[in-house]
């Protein structure tokens, strides 16, 4: 029974979070480092580059990496501080099991027991319920090497199809559209590529607070004369100083694209030369933007109709352009469709496949890009491979030594995973790094899900809010205590280096999937010694894929400071191996080859053209109306990350933005009588929550804002909706109808609680 | 070895997206571990989200320096003006009152003056300073006039600025959008601050520029309730 083993504040008491800052060595200004380590940022998907000191087996603190091409010394407050969640009073460093006669809810037990206990589990639910009755849930933080291997240990070890990863809730809108129009899902330029181009569209990316570095190439752009529009219901840091802003009500993302499109079109402002030679699919495309006049689109989507214009006018006639998105246009229940909308933008205009013209989506965490290759993902196998696809199996099942139709077919999404468990389908879990309890939409499902498992283990550094309801949990590895490979922003591979030992029990997390395979009886394939040699066959499993890294090497990654994906081994063309394939920075260049179109064209599609797809707008679920008139959006704040697992217990990061607070107009306010630092209650259809007011005139007066790094009582996913997109099954975490009132003060199971908790 | 004196210190006020991670870097400097001497303030939170980081300007004729009675505030040959010296500062607040940027600080605890010295720790031995090295958006940029041409050609550095009858010159320099630059001797600090009440930090663009258009013309206006 996997339900919370005691109160929640004795888990609290004992577990954390609780906040480490500067003291002792790390105050100290005479201690000297034994070493430096170059490795990267634990946190977002821009993986900056950064050197750890180490002295006596700890992270003491850090210094700028400034050769690093990507970011170049700079750093966001939570690279700056990330070094101190190493040894952090938290961190877990013995086994745990479930007690509810242990005051904190767990006791220690020694690591083999942990994992015998959780082997035992898993294989007596398969024994009675069959292998699909456990499912895995992976994170998009970890390694490749290790995202590899979870897809390996579900598939392979315990036979079960049901595997998905927190990637869900991040990229998989943009990476479906991606793959719909251009047959891969990568960003297809490096960011330099910003710097030169003449417009730059940014759609629903509040890139100073989620990708601070992209800023600098945003400013950079624009100091080289680039025209910045800006998409967003807010007026983010970087919107201020734009040219265009375009403020979009949410949700409404794709008819904006439609209506721009469609004046592109009367205007006679696309690239008819590449449209006719190089893609398939526009007229279809042209027929549907037809309806969509400046006057409808500006009523749908609550842009003036001279903002429309201008947009169209510098977007149609600019000669080069850079367009990126990120999960404002994504994390909706229309999200493919939104992002699809933006390709047609960039094809339409023809710029793309050259220096100085681009199109980007912004990766969320860590290794989102990585972590989705290689295998972690429902329906995926590594390199990219499709897990329906007989060829893709037979390769893959070669790899891996087993016999193809031992391999399991396709599984469900993250989400539609707990409605299995809800079910009574699923009735074991194991999962790794992933907060599902937090940063998962209506999370009161969630709970109520978890509850129910017969089984669940948790592999972890810090005891996070789902692992509260472990029957076993396993101390797994921080960032900075393994190395492996991840693949940033840019599709750029990059390597994590090893900078401390785990402390007391703790493994790296590659281990403990392969002790937990030796105890299951099953530790064919499991028996690496190191990451390199988890990369050595990943490189061969991807070989000949999209995601093709078999030409990556750890030392050509330290040798160019990072190799772009694909990188071959063998020339895709000819057959014949190639010693030193560069690495690919840039996709889609006239004349370039690709395994999909052999030389018919830059896209990966057989005839080596890209897809114009009908980008139709539909109005969210769950939209604003009747009761509930306001809408409410959600994302992140600088100083924290996701669920805050370890962003909560870093203090100064807590300490400049301790708590979530509720951003609306100041008309809105008044309205509602309600003034600045005032408690407010907001609620949805699905739950309510009361925080303090932030009243500020930089969003849409009919939109509230609530940042999602929060748990239990302070987490707005608890209000947010299920709502998923079709294609992508992204939630709609970026709309749903709300209403607001003023509160008396905050309710007594926020007042008592520390702000991190 | 000391500052390298064409190295100089850029604040582009337009590019800072308040993201404090020049804050959080200047608490890890080896002067003055665990606090920082960056302040970053919001000129007016609940219009703009418009923030401005304020770090010493290391003025060639310090007025902290002039007033301490004390003796306890040095200039070093680089230009640099120091924190309070530890045996001199009596911690009486004269150099907080004066300077017209508002940036001495004393501690209370420590019973002394501390404020930003340009991480003489680091800038003495050829590093750059913390924060300029780390600021995402390059709001803080720390190398050499050249340099700040060719990557900045839209904006212009300035070094004196005006504050009633006082002009003072700096070896800090900000960064204005290039059209308002070389409009008088000077940014007139005290007079950008009568428009924006309340704010400690120099106003750097016209209304109608660049810098502030997206609030100034509030883009929700048509926007009922
Ligand atoms: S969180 Fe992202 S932007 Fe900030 S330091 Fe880490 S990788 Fe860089
Ligand atoms: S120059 Fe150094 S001391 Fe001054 S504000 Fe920047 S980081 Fe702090
Ligand atoms: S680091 Fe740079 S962008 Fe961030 S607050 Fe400081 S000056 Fe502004």
């Amino acid at each position: 029974m996997a339900t919370v083993p005691v109160d929640d504040r004795q888990i609290i008491r004992r577990y954390g979070p609780h906040l480490s800052s500067m003291a002792g060595v790390r105050l100290s200004t005479s201690v000297e480092p034994e070493r430096l380590v170059k490795t990267h940022c634990c946190f977002c998907g821009q993986q900056c580059g950064l050197q750890l000191k180490v002295r006596d087996n700890q992270v003491i603190g850090f210094e700028p990496w400034e050769e690093f091409p990507f970011n170049r010394g700079m750093l966001c407050p939570k690279g700056i501080k990330r070094y101190l969640q190493g040894s952090h009073p938290d961190r877990l460093t013995t086994a745990l099991r479930r007690d509810p006669a242990d005051p904190h809810g767990f006791r220690a037990v020694p690591y083999e027991e942990g994992v015998r206990a959780t082997a035992e589990a898993l294989a007596r639910i398969q024994q009675s319920h069959g292998p699909a009755a456990v499912g895995v849930l992976g994170g998009a933080s970890l390694t490749t090497e290790k995202t590899y291997l979870l897809g390996k240990f579900a598939r392979v070890c315990l036979q079960t199809p049901f595997i998905d990863y927190n990637g869900r809730l991040c990229m998989v809108s943009a990476g479906a559209a991606n793959k719909k129009a251009f047959g891969i899902d990568r960003t297809t330029n490096p960011w330099s590529d910003m710097v030169g181009t003449e417009v730059i569209w940014v759609a629903g990316s509040n890139v100073a607070e989620c990708s601070p570095i992209t800023t600098n190439y945003l400013w950079q752009a624009r100091e080289q004369g680039a025209r910045l529009i800006m998409q967003d219901p807010r007026i983010t840091p970087a919107a201020r100083t734009c040219d265009l802003y375009l403020p979009v009500k949410p949700g409404r993302d794709a008819a904006l694209f439609a209506g721009v499109l469609a004046l592109m079109i009367e205007n006679g402002w696309v690239d008819e030369e590449f449209i006719a030679t190089r893609t398939v699919g526009f007229d279809q495309v042209a027929a549907y933007c037809r309806d969509w006049t400046p006057a409808r689109t500006a009523e749908v989507t609550g842009v003036p109709e001279r903002s429309i214009r201008q947009a169209a006018e510098w977007w149609g006639q600019a000669r080069s352009s850079f367009l990126f998105h990120a999960r404002g246009i994504e994390h909706h229940s229309n999200g493919v469709q939104n992002a699809l909308g933006t390709i047609n933008l960039v094809l339409a205009s023809g710029r793309i496949g050259k220096p100085k013209c681009g199109y980007g989506t912004i990766v969320g965490q860590g290794n989102g890009q990585g972590g989705r290759e290689h295998g972690q993902k429902a329906d995926q196998l590594p390199g990219w491979r499709d897990i329906a696809n007989p060829e893709h199996r037979r390769h893959i099942a070669g790899v891996w030594g087993i016999d193809e139709k031992d391999l399991p077919g396709p599984g469900v999404d993250a989400y539609e995973l707990f409605r299995k468990i809800d079910a009574g389908e699923i009735r074991g879990l194991i999962s790794i790094c992933f907060n599902p309890k937090v940063s998962l939409p209506d999370s009161g499902f969630i709970t109520r899900c978890l509850e129910k498992l017969d089984f669940y283990a948790a592999i972890d550094f810090f005891l996070n809010d789902t692992a509260w309801h472990a029957d076993v949990v396993l101390p797994g590895s921080l960032h900075e205590e393994d190395e492996g490979t991840v693949t940033q922003v840019e599709g750029r591979v990059i390597k994590i280096n090893k900078a401390v030992e785990c402390p007391g029990e703790a493994r790296e997390d590659w281990r403990v999937l392969q002790d937990l395979a030796a105890a299951l009886g099953r530790p064919h394939g499991f028996t690496f010694r190191n990451p390199r040699e988890i990369f050595e066959e990943l490189r061969r499993a991807s070989k000949g894929g999209v995601a093709d890294y078999s030409g990556i090497t750890y030392e050509k990654i330290e040798r160019q400071m990072g190799v772009f994906w694909p990188c071959y081994s063998e020339d895709p063309e000819t057959g014949q191996s190639v010693a030193d394939h560069p690495g690919t920075p840039r996709l889609f260049e006239p004349g370039s080859f690709n395994p999909v179109a052999r030389g018919a064209g830059p896209f990966y599609f057989p005839d080596g053209k890209a897809r114009f797809n009908v980008a139709e707008y539909r109005p969210p679920v769950d939209d604003a109306g009747g009761d509930y008139p306001i809408y409410l959006t959600t994302g992140r704040v600088v100083s924290q990350f996701l669920s805050g697992t370890q962003t909560r217990r870093i203090g100064p990061l807590v300490d400049q933005y301790p708590e979530p607070r509720l951003e609306i107009h100041p008309r809105l306010a008044e309205k509602l009588g309600i003034r600045d630092g005032d408690w407010a209650t907001v609620e949805t259809r699905r739950a309510s929550m009361t925080l303090r007011a932030l009243v500020a005139a930089t969003i849409r007066p009919d939109t509230v804002f609530v940042p999602y790094h929060w748990p239990g009582p302070k987490s707005v996913n608890r209000l947010t909706v299920a709502a998923q997109d079709p294609i992508s099954k992204i939630p709609q975490y970026k709309v749903c109808g709300c209403r607001v009132r003023r509160a008396e003060g905050p309710p007594s199971e926020i007042a008592g609680l520390e702000p991190q908790q | 070895m000391a500052k390298p004196d064409h190295l100089q210190f850029f604040i582009d006020p337009g590019r800072c997206i308040g993201c404090q991670a020049c804050v959080q870097a200047c608490t890890e400097c080896d002067t003055h571990r665990g606090t920082s001497m960056i302040h970053l303030e919001f000129i007016e939170r609940g219009r703009s989200v418009q923030t401005v980081p304020v770090v010493c300007m290391h003025c060639e004729q310090p007025t902290c320096a002039e007033v301490c009675p004390a003796d306890a505030i040095k200039r070093t040959g680089d230009g640099i003006v120091q924190s309070a010296r530890k045996p001199r500062c009596i911690a009486c607040g004269n150099c907080v009152l004066a300077c017209p940027f508002g940036v001495p600080e004393v501690y209370e605890d420590r019973q002394i003056m501390m404020k930003c010295d340009m991480c003489y720790d680091r800038t003495s031995v050829g590093k750059k300073p913390m924060c300029a090295t780390v600021c995402p958006s390059q709001a803080l940029f720390f190398g050499t006039l050249e340099q700040i041409e060719q990557l900045r050609p839209r904006s212009a550095p300035l070094n004196r600025f005006r504050f009633g009858a006082q002009t003072i010159t700096t070896r800090v320099h900000i960064m204005i959008p290039r059209g308002d630059a070389g409009r008088g001797d000077g940014l007139d600090v005290s007079g950008a601050l009568q428009k924006h009440p309340g704010s400690r930090a120099p106003r750097t663009s016209q209304p109608g520029t660049v810098a502030d258009r997206a609030v100034e013309q509030d883009p929700f206006e048509e926007i009922s309730l």
